[in-house]
């Protein structure tokens, strides 16, 4: 009951908060120059340019504009992106899917691989191990994801020829039929049976996936190494070995667990980093996302495009840190909702 | 009069320059901190001798010389680092770079650490309303990732080097405020400060004289670490097309410009070879000078927190 009370609060206080983002993001679209300009075109006549006007309400105070703006967004209306040729909402469900599948493998990894490298490097505290790894994490923060995303684009595609440079699949699957009722592919694909092309978008996910999760992972180590050691000097972790519990048993079982509980929160910090690398990754990448779409609006000043991106980013960014507050709590009775 | 006033700030001066003394000596034997403080200095000294190791033509000095080539490889005569796009000099551009780099990391840092800590003593010192209405901005604009909100920013403005830099100082000051707000609402409590007020200080007085100065110490290092974030989070803008043209001397713009090279191959002296080095030098350049700050940063961190000294 405590928990439901306190997500319903913690939703509420989420209205300010985009209101906020909203009026930051509709004061860019009024400052590009005449917002007009982008449901106009030179083939129109002046009654079908004044219809434009009336219909957004370009002609009124900038107040009733926003309140006119605001209502258009909520109601789903958020502006005609020109780089999809699709309405902004429309283009975001499109390219919603791939992203989505691409962040959530990210994710996974980063989280796997960041909790074992960082028990591993707080169990081996200042052995050659933890020194490696708190190096490769340093570069890990370090590193320009683009840059990085080139770099594996290189070695892995152009010179070992193991992976693919990008897209989601091999374009022979085109000529046979990709499937598309959730836009997702590997539930699409698994819908009709098709596993080849189930492997073979796994086999795409690959390269893109670990770039990006890359300065996560870097993240993750360092939490968690730093949270183990922590946990590792605690009274029930010495009952635990006196009562004779073998080391395997006390690091998985009894210090891991707890020391779990910091990192959560920085996933769900980490996932605004995620979202944003996740431009440039798919841009390299060829990948059919949402930052791809957003990186070629920019690219012809489809601002419209970008703002409506921003919004949905921020919006999910909100959801996905309250989800992690309540996770919180969850996993560590102690903290007191409120 | 003068010398007695000198005195008098010497002898205000003398704990802190003790202090830094100290500091100095810990970074001196730690060796993190002096890997990064080596990273650092070299690309400062690069930058300082820019126009000694790559004398500038006449035109604009930030713009790389080209001789409309093909890409050609480290060693090729006249081309210490090769070339890149349209033949321009790898050895300029990572040079010049290095002073784009410094200039983006210094303004943006300083000019948002600035704000920041105006805001934020504001917020923590007079509470209440002001408070109120400061760290629910701070909300809003944390809520959205820097590099998306930067994106959203640089996306409307003209691209220059400067706007790049102000997209990026909206988006980098909320965490300072936030950071000098939580100490001032702790230094605020100091008996000082109660000194301060019985001796009838005036409000600004105290804020900036008393318990500003005493609340700067975290910040040392979020802008130690963030002189080397700013830059990466520049480059990324960079490349995907902020911020400044084809051919200036900025790292991530350089790794964009040869990107369409990286994964082909062209001839040098009849030969077919693959350039590796447009896209793979300044790169390596971003990261160097990302991780010396992170790592001057990091060690900072424990050599400035007392409790964890020795």
């Amino acid at each position: 009951m405590r928990l439901l009370n306190y997500i319903i609060r913690r939703l509420l206080l989420l209205i300010p908060v985009l209101l906020g983002v909203s009026i930051i993001v509709f004061t860019l679209t009024r400052i590009t120059g005449n917002p007009a300009a982008a449901y106009i075109n030179e083939k129109m006549s002046q009654s079908q340019i004044d219809q434009v006007f009336e219909r957004y309400h370009f002609d009124e105070p900038i107040w009733t504009q926003f309140i006119y703006w605001l209502q258009g967004v909520i109601q789903g209306d958020w502006g005609w992106s020109r780089t999809a040729s699709l309405p902004v909402t429309d283009a975001i469900l499109k390219y919603f899917p791939a992203t989505f599948e691409l962040t959530i493998l990210s994710i996974i990894i980063a989280v796997v691989i960041g909790i074992l490298l960082g028990m591993s490097s707080a169990v081996r505290r200042n052995k050659p191990f933890d020194h490696v790894t708190r190096v490769v994490s340093l570069i890990g923060v370090s590193l320009p994801i683009f840059w990085l995303a080139l770099i594996l684009q290189f070695v892995f595609y152009y010179q070992l020829k193991w992976f693919p440079a990008g897209g989601r699949y091999d374009i022979s699957f085109i000529i046979s039929g990709v499937p598309r009722f959730t836009g997702f592919l590997l539930i699409d694909s698994l819908m009709v049976g098709n596993f080849n092309l189930f492997f073979n978008g796994i086999y795409h996910l690959i390269l893109p996936a670990v770039t990006l999760s890359f300065g996560t992972i870097a993240i993750v180590t360092r939490i968690m190494r730093n949270s183990m050691l922590e946990v590792l000097n605690l009274d029930y972790i010495r009952t635990a070995r006196a009562k004779g519990l073998s080391d395997r048993s006390v690091i998985w079982k009894h210090a891991r667990k707890n020391a779990m509980i910091p990192t959560t929160t920085v996933i769900g910090l980490a996932f605004g980093g995620l979202l944003g690398g996740a431009v440039l990754t798919e841009s390299i990448f060829y990948w059919p996302g949402l930052g791809r779409w957003s990186a070629n609006s920019i690219r012809v000043l489809d601002s419209t495009s970008v703002i409506g991106f921003c919004l949905l980013v921020a919006f999910i960014y909100v959801i996905v840190n309250l989800a992690v507050d309540v996770m919180y709590a969850y996993l560590d009775p102690r903290v007191r909702l409120g | 009069m003068t010398a007695l006033g000198l005195g008098g700030l010497s002898q205000e001066l003398r704990p802190r320059i003790k202090e830094l003394r100290n500091s100095l000596s810990l970074i001196r034997e730690n060796i993190t901190a002096m890997m990064g403080l080596i990273m650092v200095l070299s690309i400062v000294i690069i930058a300082l001798l820019a126009p000694v190791i790559a004398p500038p033509g006449l035109g604009d000095p930030m713009v790389i010389p080209k001789d409309f080539g093909d890409p050609q490889p480290p060693g090729a005569p006249g081309h210490l680092l090769g070339t890149g796009k349209w033949g321009s000099d790898m050895l300029y551009g990572l040079v010049w770079g290095a002073r784009t780099s410094i200039t983006i990391a210094v303004f943006v840092v300083f000019t948002a650490m600035i704000v920041g800590i105006m805001l934020g003593a504001l917020s923590g010192y007079y509470g209440g309303k002001v408070d109120d209405i400061i760290m629910r901005l701070t909300d809003v604009f944390l809520s959205l990732p820097a590099l998306i909100l930067a994106m959203a920013i640089a996306s409307i403005l003209e691209r220059t080097l400067i706007n790049l830099m102000l997209a990026l100082i909206i988006v980098w000051w909320p965490p300072y405020a936030r950071l000098i707000r939580a100490q001032v609402l702790s230094v605020k409590e100091n008996t000082y400060v109660e000194a301060a007020r019985a001796i009838g200080a005036s409000r600004n007085r105290i804020l900036f004289k008393h318990i500003v100065p005493n609340s700067l110490s975290p910040i040392i290092v979020s802008v130690t670490m963030d002189m080397g974030a700013v830059v990466l989070v520049a480059a990324g803008l960079s490349y995907i097309g902020f911020g400044v043209e084809t051919g200036y001397a900025e790292w991530g713009r350089m790794v964009s410009d040869g990107q369409q090279f990286f994964l082909s191959t062209v001839y040098y002296l009849g030969e077919p070879i693959n350039p590796w080095w447009v896209v793979v030098f300044p790169g390596t350049m971003i990261l160097l000078f990302t991780m010396g700050f992170s790592l001057l940063g990091d060690s900072l961190r424990d050599i400035l927190d007392p409790r964890l000294r020795r």
